[in-house]
């Protein structure tokens, strides 16, 4: 090959893109959810340093991830490796996830370090000075602060005035308006001040609220980067692949590769990874993450599939059509985007209080600035008073206390298992009102499992031709056998007819089992999933199958009616399944066959306060036009993606515990306003009376700051 | 007072040690699982030893 033919290659040699590839590969990344202790950190890293190829492995226990440097296409051999050990472990895509590191917060924490650094020692320096030092001793401190608070404020104050200056060129107020102002104007005064050897100086003021206000901005950024790094996760989860026919050749590609025309191998127990048009083969596929539905469809070539189903009997070819017009995520993704415009953003309590604090602060100063000026005429003195009002309102229950309360409340939920996907969501569900439930996935399992009426002998020949077969529901009328200790029949020559069913001999005689229509009966329609059993020439027997709650499922239920908060079903599955589910757990009111849309309208209907429970795609909108919804792990994409919480470990009894949480937390931040509220009425009008010295204004800022910390620290210690 | 003169800096000097410490730490990592490290030092195993061939 010339080199001026291809030009990328001069760019890139060919054995360099080789090298990076595989420095890629050597380094592979687990999500790893259950792990919680000392000893488990043990029980991971050993176990996995014992697979040969695998030169380290690092739990980060924060984060609940793992770490492994170890050669290519081990990914498999480590993940068997820990279920051995009794961890479960989901590959991360490392180019989704950005693994890159955290570099705002450094900079925050170096910020708050430099800032925590220069307050004690001006504070040390500040303490001589109140303790009486004079004349030359004062100047001489006051110089030293000056010269300690000056580089720092201009350091570690970067971020407010950043922000603070954003909002003023915007024509607008935020929090970090005064707080810029106050910090520059006390630098300034002091200066001044220690320039003509006066007595007061407000360093040290200066550079404890830099101190308390970064300690806060750095909280509310580690929330933020757990929120994020959550929803990363999830869409880092299963490296999604097609088996891509080519040539008569199958072999695997991301998803994302896929290109109308395409033909791809949908195997059965696969889920259909794209939309398309069937080529040829025959099969049943599960709709209910898309519908609700639990009956089966029958397909045949030319009928047109959808992304989220589910391939239960026979091998398919797909050709990808991408998404058509009429495709059912498209009209979901549809008015998944209605629902979202639709919803008037939420103003979070901490905002709102901004709202109100920015402009007070400010008319208070100036007023006060003005007042003094008036009376005596001195500009010295009222600069003076205006800049400890500044000080003193140290708004450190807004810039502190509500991230600590949400930092506090993130970690514990993160800690149950269920991820925070947005900060104003733990507000959000703190004020819910009524809880809807989807039913398929949600509820119940979504697992077909066999119905308890079948007798032994119909199981045992059943589990004989279904041992042989991958299919969910052999694998569940396996389940049944073995769960029931029931004799295994030793059917001989299985071989499993696509689209059809099972077929052996079992003494002599043929059996089979499969659809009905394939042993020619008619199905019982309103018995949901079924297969039939036919033994020679007998008459065929049907096996029904159960799509039995989750055991958590009627104690949430319970608890959540306990708490005064009406629960609903809406189900897109038919009546007969839906309602004895429904008078099983415990829900009176029950819709079924509720269409997406339909969903979406009644969700709106129930009141503006109402938690969506779902996982199906047919969920989505419905959540996305819910006040706040939550999703199980287990969910679909495009419902994960709408949620506000996840529940990492589908434990529905987390859901009535994250409302109490949230509901504490929503508590605490109020709390922590109104201590704040009663500080300020006590030490504004004193700042603006002119009784606050630079000691009084240091001891007031930080015992409020403190306060209000503590306060939000309770949400630790509290048992929920 | 011509104490202040050398105790100011060599106090100042003193901080500025444990502050470029702190750097230190932040550069090496030492942040990124809080959780983890307060757990591992109940690990009988000792974690830094040098690899073995």
């Amino acid at each position: 090959m010339s080199v001026a033919s291809c030009p990328a290659c001069v760019a890139i040699p060919e054995d360099q893109i080789e090298m990076t590839a595989q420095e890629q590969a050597g380094k592979l990344l687990f999500s790893v959810p259950d792990v919680h202790c000392a000893g488990c950190i043990g029980t991971v890293e050993k176990a996995v340093l014992t697979i040969p190829g695998v030169r380290e492995a690092r739990l980060n226990l924060s984060l609940k991830r793992l770490f492994v440097d170890a050669d290519p296409g081990l990914s498999d051999a480590i993940i068997d490796k820990l279920a051995s050990v009794g961890h479960l472990a989901q590959p991360l895509d490392e180019t989704t996830l950005d693994s890159g590191k955290d570099h705002e917060g450094r900079r925050l924490l170096m910020r708050l370090g430099v800032a925590g650094f220069a307050m004690m020692n001006v504070m040390l320096l500040s303490v001589s000075v109140w303790a009486g030092a004079e004349g030359e001793t004062r100047n001489f401190l006051h110089w030293v602060s000056a010269a300690i608070a000056m580089p720092t404020v201009a350091f570690a104050g970067v971020p407010f005035f950043i922000s603070g200056w954003a909002a003023l060129s915007k024509g607008k107020l935020n929090m970090d308006v005064p707080i810029s102002l106050a910090i520059l104007l006390a630098i300034a005064l002091s200066l001044y001040e220690t320039s003509i050897g006066g007595e007061d100086a407000y360093f040290d003021a200066a550079l404890s609220l830099t101190f308390f206000l970064l300690a806060g901005r750095y909280l509310n950024h580690r929330t933020r980067m757990a929120a994020r790094s959550a929803a990363l996760e999830l869409a880092a989860l299963e490296t999604k692949t097609a088996l891509i026919i080519e040539n008569g050749e199958t072999r695997a590609v991301p998803i994302t590769q896929l290109q109308r025309g395409d033909r791809v191998l949908v195997q059965p127990g696969m889920a259909v990874p794209v939309d398309g048009r069937v080529v040829s083969g025959q099969s049943d596929l599960d709709k209910s993450l898309l519908t609700g539905e639990t009956l089966p469809e029958a397909v045949e070539p030319g009928a047109e599939v959808f992304t989220g189903t589910m391939n239960l009997t026979g091998p398919l070819e797909v050709e990808v059509t991408g998404n058509t017009e009429d495709s059912v995520l498209r009209q979901i993704t549809e008015l998944v985007s209605l629902a979202e415009a639709a919803k008037s953003r939420y103003t979070g309590l901490a905002e709102r209080a901004a709202g109100i604090y920015a402009p007070v602060v400010h008319l208070v100063a100036f007023a006060g600035f003005v007042g003094w000026y008036l009376i005596t005429g001195d500009i010295r003195h009222s600069l003076n008073i205006a800049v400890a009002v500044l000080i003193i309102t140290c708004p450190c229950a807004l810039g502190l206390a509500v991230p600590a309360v949400m930092t506090a409340t993130v970690s514990r939920l993160f800690q149950a298992g269920v991820l925070v996907k947005d900060g104003s969501a733990v507000e959000r569900l703190a004020q819910v009102e009524a809880v809807v439930f989807d039913k398929t996935g949600t509820l119940t399992k979504g697992q077909a499992e066999l119905a308890e009426d079948t007798d032994a002998q119909t199981l045992s020949l059943a589990a004989g031709l279904a041992e042989a077969s991958a299919h969910p529901l052999s694998k569940s009328i396996l389940a049944a056998a073995q769960a029931r200790g029931v004799d295994i029949a030793r059917v001989t020559d299985v071989t499993e007819i696509a689209g059809k069913g099972l077929q052996g001999q079992y003494q002599g005689r043929v059996l089979r089992l499969g659809r009905a229509e394939w042993l020619g009966v008619e199905p019982e329609t309103n018995r949901g999933v079924q297969t039939w059993l036919q033994w020679g020439d007998d008459a065929p027997v049907a096996l029904y199958f159960t799509d039995p709650p989750r055991e958590d499922a009627r104690q949430t239920v319970q608890v959540l009616k306990e708490e005064g908060l009406p629960v609903y079903m809406l189900t897109g599955d038919r009546a007969e399944v839906a309602a004895p589910l429904a008078e099983s757990l415990g829900i009176e009111n029950v819709e079924a066959q509720v269409l997406p849309e339909a969903k979406l309208r009644r969700v709106e209907a129930l009141g503006d306060k109402t938690l969506m429970v779902g996982d199906g795609l047919n969920d989505a909108a419905a959540m996305s036009g819910a006040f706040v919804s939550v999703a199980p792990a287990s969910a679909i994409d495009a419902t994960r993606a709408s949620a506000d919480f996840i529940l990492l470990s589908n434990d529905l009894t987390q859901i009535p515990r994250a409302i109490r949480l949230s509901r504490q937390a929503r508590a605490r931040i109020l709390e922590n306003f109104t201590i704040a509220g009663v500080y300020n009425l006590i030490a504004v009008p004193l700042a603006l009376l002119g009784y606050a010295s630079p000691l009084a204004a240091a001891i007031a800022m930080s015992s409020s700051s403190i306060l209000v910390s503590l306060n939000a620290l309770r949400l630790l210690r509290s048992k929920t | 007072m011509t104490a202040l003169l050398y105790l100011v800096p060599i106090s100042l000097f003193l901080g500025g040690m444990g502050l470029v410490a702190f750097f230190w730490t932040i550069k090496s990592d030492q942040y990124d699982d809080s959780k983890g490290n307060a757990m591992r030092i109940l690990s009988d195993e000792y974690d830094y030893h040098p690899k073995e061939d």
